[in-house]
């Protein structure tokens, strides 16, 4: 299982900050998990429907879409920041 | 012969709901100290664009926040010659006017202050993992501000520059 969590209007799309989920074998990447998550469902397809606007944190850190996410224990997807 | 390693400057660094003293922080880092010529301060406030607006508010991503805002510290404790760097960032809901970040950079001269300021802001606008949505006056919940292309060219300049 890994833990998936959500901010911004992905968690809002999406309807939930956080969750756990089984990843199949053929998620490798960060990229992967994007297309593996728009096909769970309509509010997963509204949050990533533009896969190259979302940005993923793996374990806490920034990484980019081909990254493996290997056994990664926290898988955070949201906007591109706006803070400051 | 004292050589003071430059990592040996801890920054300090927080993320809190409650508002902050600049005076206060300000002092943190100067008081007592004889090395420290140039304190640059940037305070980022909340606007009320025009009217419109009746409160942000700002989420984050616990630890994360804090994570990144050190490691974009180290990068300019890095980068700069500095004798103390301080970053905060609050989250919750921030009312026009009220203050939203705090960066202070201390150094010999003003120069390595400023620009480690302005390289701080630079690289939190655009890394560290907080998202503003905006209240209307209308007492509606309004959009997620857009990250901005001019704040990614921002912190592009400085890996370009040199």
């Amino acid at each position: 299982m890994t833990k998936l969590v959500y901010f911004a209007w992905v968690r809002e799309r999406i309807g939930r900050s956080e969750e756990e989920l089984s990843l199949p074998a053929t998620v490798v990447t960060a990229g992967d998990l994007l297309n593996h998550l728009k096909g769970l469902g309509e509010e997963y397809e509204m949050a990533l429907q533009f896969p190259e606007a979302i940005r993923v944190a793996i374990n806490m850190e920034h990484v980019e879409h081909d990254e493996p996410i290997g056994d990664a224990r926290e898988i955070a997807l949201f906007p591109p920041m706006t803070g400051g | 012969m004292a050589t003071q390693s430059k990592s040996s400057i801890l920054p300090t660094v927080r993320v809190q709901r409650e508002d902050f003293d600049l005076q206060a922080e300000v002092a943190l880092l100067s008081v007592g100290r004889h090395d420290i010529g140039a304190v640059v301060t940037f305070s980022g406030l909340c606007r009320d664009e025009g009217g419109r607006l009746e409160a942000l508010e700002l989420e984050h991503y616990p630890g994360m926040a804090e994570a990144e805002i050190t490691r974009i510290a180290d990068l300019a404790i890095e980068r700069f010659s500095l004798g103390g760097l301080t970053a905060i960032h609050r989250y919750g809901t921030i009312l026009p006017g009220e203050n939203i970040v705090l960066v202070i950079a201390a150094a010999s001269h003003r120069q390595a202050a400023f620009d480690a300021a302005n390289f701080v802001m630079d690289f939190l606008k655009t890394s560290a993992p907080f998202w503003k949505k905006e209240h209307g006056q209308d007492g509606k919940a309004g959009d997620w501000v857009s990250a901005k292309d001019a704040d990614d060219a921002a912190r592009t300049k400085w890996t370009t520059d040199r």
